[in-house]
């Protein structure tokens, strides 16, 4: 089963991290860092696997893990998983999440932490993989917003016009990383904290 | 069109996390985030009531906030309200609060099964998707109580929808893992097997992966998915890849499924039907086929999938390890990955290959790839793949290539990451010494292991090479010549002092006819290393000196001079003052002939385990150890202590003897045994109770354990002339001894029988004492020890010291019972004895408390290898699981004790959660040893524990379960 699915950006700053064993808060700060130190050691076109740090079970676990761009997407599992079937399920969800994104960059992870764990809660569901096909999912994700957009209706409509007009004057974020193979170069992206 | 609008998002939240981006330190972060949470709590405490909105915008906010490491310890409450919302949205981000901030142990959980079960019942599949996830992630107690019996339902309902399906699948998946008691089995099971033929390829993968669980529990009870699972298999390999639409993955047919279902089967034995065995057959040889066919995409997720489905058939075809034409075509297949640029392709060949290796069909297949390997090992860039590599030298080693491997892993010691060296030097020794033909070989591999990895060599290491080279005499002059040379080196690591210490003063003679080597350069060569070493090593080195005492009379003088100094007689630490003192004495006074017999050569050590191995076992687990040839061992748990000639100083008698000898009981050697005279005083276990007539509580063992519950004397019970009712009394008799050795084993108003026992490997002694508490004589007193017949050829039992048929009033008698064990077992024999008291004819049947977890044998470990040996242990017939209520108050400390009085080593800092216990040992018997995990996790709340116990044998696993889950 998938322990973990941690996802941090290169300076270790977490930006999701859903757990589907029960540890303590402090604990899975823990994990998060060491994990984070585990992987950002690593060089790049090594392999995509290796033994969890001692927190999270030690060698029983591996974590298995892709690097796009500025963002680390872990999972961490025990032996009942194929280590390749899980290297794909990342590349699916991280693809789901360009769908749905249109280009998605890490702010959009970072401001829309709702939306990136309803589309996980599609694909995993209580540590166990509950479904790979991409279409699916985001037939799924679809159906969602169209559902939140009806309720939000006449009596949001005032709020999103405030919202909108205001996010004029937010900073351009940068949406650059494309998704299309593995290595994902982003020319010059801010550092995040 | 993007899924997900971004213009719509809530403007505060946005504002929020720009904030908190923008703070340029750690200090003016928390400021922020400290006013943040003061603003939503008094939101949250406020008088007006919070649309749905804000709400949901707050929530957001304490997730966010939560992400970043911060605790949030409130509100649960306003998203308890958000999640029983009509609203979709509030309802959805209501849920992900609480799965992502809500632990199984919260009090809110009856508030949210409220939400649950409303939303269970809504009809809503959106609804239905969101409750099912909630149960899932959080999946504590209370819910799978409340839910346990409804999710089936769902799950086979024909109106049921697909993605509900499929949820419902994951959640008692979950269920059955949190709370396997509370998932009922019963008529849904075969429906659920039904569920491998649905038209959903995504119901079916979920159905796969409940199955698989559950199949792992009750094997016999889903033995219909075998055929189910091999035929979809064998629809979606020969499928074309377009056939099964969104489910083919870069052109590889629904590779998840694929691989899931490979999986399910590895939970059984090959299939005894013929035609399902063919069809299998036939799968596997056309997954290995398209392995084979040049690749329909470039892209690295079309290989990725394809050989997820590929590793997956090649575990199942090892699993099997039935087919030698299939094992051999997947040696081959994963040959040619050990060459591929991939790095995980290489890292997964090596993995797999590992497992190859063990089989005898494909161990010299996997053999002929020795030099990649060795490749692999220099020229691999990436340390996890080096240390598969390490793994599969080790595991395709034999003795015809055992010197090339030891060679190449020598090689690699010396530029090996720190974190795998130990285990890699484990593994030089272990395979030199297991492969050795010429012994000399093997001294100089372990000098060089010392010489490029001292700090790694543990003591095991060079305890053994000690024990080797004092048992083998055509090495001694050879590796004291060796020491003394690798000695000159001018910086030299302690452990080589040590052997090359021990082994001169042992030795040392055989080479001392060289002048380049005499007696003086010899001592002068030692101690120009005694300062430069720690206590231990100066005391071991102090023993070598009064040994050159007894070698070389020559340098006596010297030697006296040395621990005549200030710095030895007079030194800060006990020990070596000690020694110097004794020493010092001791060649001064002892004569030749005196001094000759104190400090003789060390006699052989007895023929034992190589302590490495047992060493390396703990490090990876049985499995992956190759056997050394059973050796009758004697067990004394400090053994490796006794290759330390400092026994010298005990006292002259240990000297001539192997220290091994402590054994109390002399277990192994000629037994000695002696009937205990009726009312002997002291030492016999039940005197004192009946010297001292007053009739009260006794504790009647002066060893007895503290816990020690004995009945009371002078009780009411009743004499049954039934044996059989006094055999079933008995059962609890037993139990009550699985933890402890020693106590009162049964009594009632007219005798009392004690116990004291002692086990030792795969043997034990029972000494039985019979105590008459009347004050008339029993006459025709017998006994007789019976075995049932399925336990006759387990465990033999000899009964010595046939006792006196008349036993006096008040006295006491004593019988032995030797016992060895020769596999594992069930039943307990049962003891009888008769007697006549005032005529009447007593007749009485007592089990003897003779259990398996008695040869065990306990074994420390390390957390690591713990969890690996416990994952290698994984089959499903290996795990034995039981959940029980707690009989007695728990207690860690009380429970602790008995899991060590059960036998095994309790594993400290082993579990990630404190609370749960575990430990390790093995089980001996004579014909087989038999690894035995196992894991308690107390749940204080419900005074429930989870017993959890993993062995190499099914049999072994469910006996240790049953004893030991009656202990708490």
């Amino acid at each position: 089963m998938i322990k973990a699915i941690l996802i941090f950006n290169n300076h270790g700053k977490p930006r999701l991290s859903k757990f589907y064993e029960h540890y303590s808060e402090d604990t899975e700060q823990q994990i998060i860092r060491e994990t984070f130190h585990l992987v950002s050691k690593r060089d790049e076109n090594v392999c995509n696997f290796l033994e969890g740090g001692m927190l999270i079970g030690g060698s029983d676990n591996k974590l298995i893990y892709r690097h796009y761009a500025t963002l680390y997407f872990v999972f961490c599992v025990d032996s009942s998983e194929s280590e390749l079937g899980i290297l794909d399920l990342i590349q699916v969800f991280v693809e789901t999440l360009d769908k749905c994104f249109e280009n998605v960059c890490e702010l959009d992870l970072i401001f829309h932490v709702d939306k990136v764990h309803n589309i996980l809660a599609e694909m995993v569901m209580g540590g166990m993989v509950l479904e790979t096909n991409m279409n699916e999912i985001v037939t799924q994700v679809d159906a969602e917003n169209k559902m939140e957009k009806s309720e939000a209706g006449l009596a949001g409509a005032p709020a999103r016009a405030v919202s909108a007009v205001k996010n004029m004057n937010l900073p351009e974020m940068p949406r650059n990383i494309n998704i299309g193979d593995i290595s994902i170069k982003v020319p010059n992206l801010p550092s995040f904290k | 069109m993007p899924a997900v609008s971004k213009g719509d998002g809530m403007r505060g939240l946005a504002v929020f996390i720009s904030d908190i981006r923008n703070c340029k330190s750690k200090e003016a972060e928390i400021k922020r985030i400290n006013k943040e949470l003061a603003n939503i709590r008094s939101k949250f405490k406020g008088d007006k009531a919070l649309d749905g909105y804000s709400k949901k915008k707050y929530v957001c906010k304490l997730l966010f906030i939560f992400l970043l490491g911060h605790d949030i310890d409130f509100g649960h409450m306003e998203a308890v309200n958000l999640l029983s919302s009509n609203r979709y949205t509030e309802k959805q981000i209501g849920y992900l609060f609480i799965s992502v901030l809500v632990n199984s142990n919260s009090e809110l959980i009856r508030l949210i099964n409220n939400g649950i079960k409303n939303d269970l019942a809504s009809r809503n599949p959106t609804f239905m998707n969101l409750a099912l996830h909630c149960i899932a992630n959080v999946g504590s107690r209370e819910m799978a109580e409340a839910f346990t019996a409804d999710i089936p339902k769902i799950l086979v309902a024909g109106d049921t929808m697909d993605s509900v399906k499929q949820s419902a699948a994951l959640c008692l998946l979950r269920l059955n893992r949190t709370s396997p008691d509370l998932v009922p089995m019963g008529e849904w099971t075969s429906r659920v097997v039904h569920l491998l033929n649905d038209q959903h390829l995504g119901v079916v993968t979920a159905a796969t992966s409940l199955i698989t669980t559950l199949a792992q529990k009750n094997p016999e009870e889903f033995k219909t998915s075998v055929s189910l699972a091999v035929s979809r298999l064998s629809r979606i390999v020969t499928s074309a890849s377009t056939d099964l639409q969104d489910y083919t993955y870069y052109f590889v047919p629904a590779p998840w499924l694929s691989v899931k279902l490979l999986r399910l089967l590895q939970c059984y034995p090959p299939p005894e039907d013929g035609a399902v065995r063919g069809r299998l057959t036939e799968c596997l040889e056309t997954i290995l086929n398209k392995a084979q066919e040049p690749p329909k995409s470039k892209k690295v997720q079309h290989s990725n999938a394809k050989n997820a489905v590929l590793f997956e058939a090649i575990s199942l075809i090892i699993h099997h390890d039935s087919e030698p034409n299939l094992l051999v075509r997947a040696c081959n297949q994963l040959g040619q990955f050990l060459q591929h640029r991939e790095t995980n392709l290489r890292y997964l060949a090596l993995e797999s290959m590992c497992t190859l290796a063990s089989s005898e069909f494909s161990h010299e297949a996997v053999k002929t790839h020795i030099e990649t390997v060795i490749n692999a090992l220099k020229t691999e860039r990436d340390v996890s793949v080096r240390q598969r590599a390490v793994d599969l030298l080790y595991a395709m080693c034999d003795r015809s290539n055992a010197q090339q491997i030891v060679a190449e892993m020598l090689n690699y010691l010396e530029t090996a990451d720190y974190s795998i060296r130990e285990e890699i030097v484990l593994k030089v020794a272990i395979l030199a010494e297991k492969y050795a033909v010429d012994y000399t070989w093997y001294v100089d591999t372990i000098l060089n292991l010392i010489r490029i990895a001292g700090d790694y060599v543990s003591e095991e290491v060079w305890y053994r090479v000690i024990q080797i080279v004092i048992n083998r005499d055509d090495v001694q002059g050879y590796s004291a010549k060796t020491v003394f040379e690798a000695l000159q080196a001018p910086a030299c690591h302690e452990n080589l002092v040590k052997v090359g210490g021990y082994i001169l003063g042992e030795f040392g003679n055989l080479i001392a006819g060289d002048p380049r080597s005499s007696p003086l350069i010899q001592f002068n060569l030692l101690h120009s290393k005694f300062h430069l070493c720690s206590v231990p090593t100066r005391a071991l080195l102090l023993s070598t000196y009064i040994k050159f005492v007894n070698l070389f009379p020559e340098i006596k003088a010297t030697i006296q001079d040395v621990l005549r100094s200030d710095s030895q007689l007079r030194n800060a630490d006990v020990e070596l003052q000690q020694r110097a003192v004794e020493y010092l004495r001791l060649s001064s006074i002892a004569s030749t002939d005196i001094l000759a017999t104190v400090l003789e050569e060390m006699p052989p050590f007895p023929e034992r385990e190589s302590s490495i191995l047992t060493k390396l076992k703990k490090k990876k687990g049985p499995g992956k150890v190759p056997d050394v040839e059973e050796t009758k061992k004697e067990r004394n748990s400090d053994m490796n202590g006794s290759t330390e000639p400092a026994s010298v100083n005990s006292s002259a008698v240990t000297m001539s003897t192997p220290s091994t000898s402590t054994d109390l009981l002399g277990l192994g050697s000629a037994p000695v045994l002696n009937s205990v005279a009726p009312s002997s005083a002291g030492g016999s276990l039940l005197v004192d109770v009946f010297s001292d007539n007053s009739p009260a509580v006794a504790s009647l063992a002066p060893s007895a354990e503290e816990n020690f519950t004995s009945p009371r004397i002078g009780s009411t019970d009743v004499v049954s002339d039934d044996p059989a009712a006094a055999v079933h009394d008995a059962d609890e008799l037993v139990d009550k001894f699985v933890c402890k050795n020693n106590g009162v084993l049964f009594e009632n108003q007219l005798m009392q029988i004690g116990l004291k026992s002692e086990f030792r490997q795969n043997l034990g002694r029972m000494y039985i004492f019979y105590g008459n508490k009347t004050s008339n004589q029993f006459q025709s007193f017998s006994t007789a020890v019976i075995c049932q017949d399925a336990l006759k050829t387990h465990i033999l039992l000899h009964l010595f010291c046939i006792v006196d048929p008349a036993v006096d009033g008040g006295a006491q008698v004593q019988q032995i019972l030797n016992i060895e064990c020769v596999s594992d077992f069930m039943e307990a024999p049962i003891l009888n004895i008769q007697f006549r008291y005032g005529g009447a004819l007593q007749n009485m049947s007592v089990k003897l408390p003779i259990t398996l977890n008695k040869f065990f044998q306990p074994t420390e470990m390390t957390s690591q290898d713990f969890f690996q040996r416990w994952k290698q242990l994984g089959a499903p017939q290996q795990e034995v699981q039981k959940i029980f209520k707690a009989k007695h108050p728990m207690d860690t400390e009380v429970t602790k004790a008995k899991i060590i009085g059960f036998g095994v080593a309790l594993l400290d800092m082993v579990d990630p959660n404190p609370s749960n216990f575990t430990g390790a040992g093995v089980i001996h018997t004579k014909n087989i040893q038999v690894g035995c995990l196992l894991r308690l996790e107390p749940n204080t709340q419900a005074q429930m524990y989870r017993l959890t116990l993993r062995t190499s044998r099914e049999t072994v696993s469910q006996r240790l379960c049953e004893l030991l889950s009656e202990q708490f």
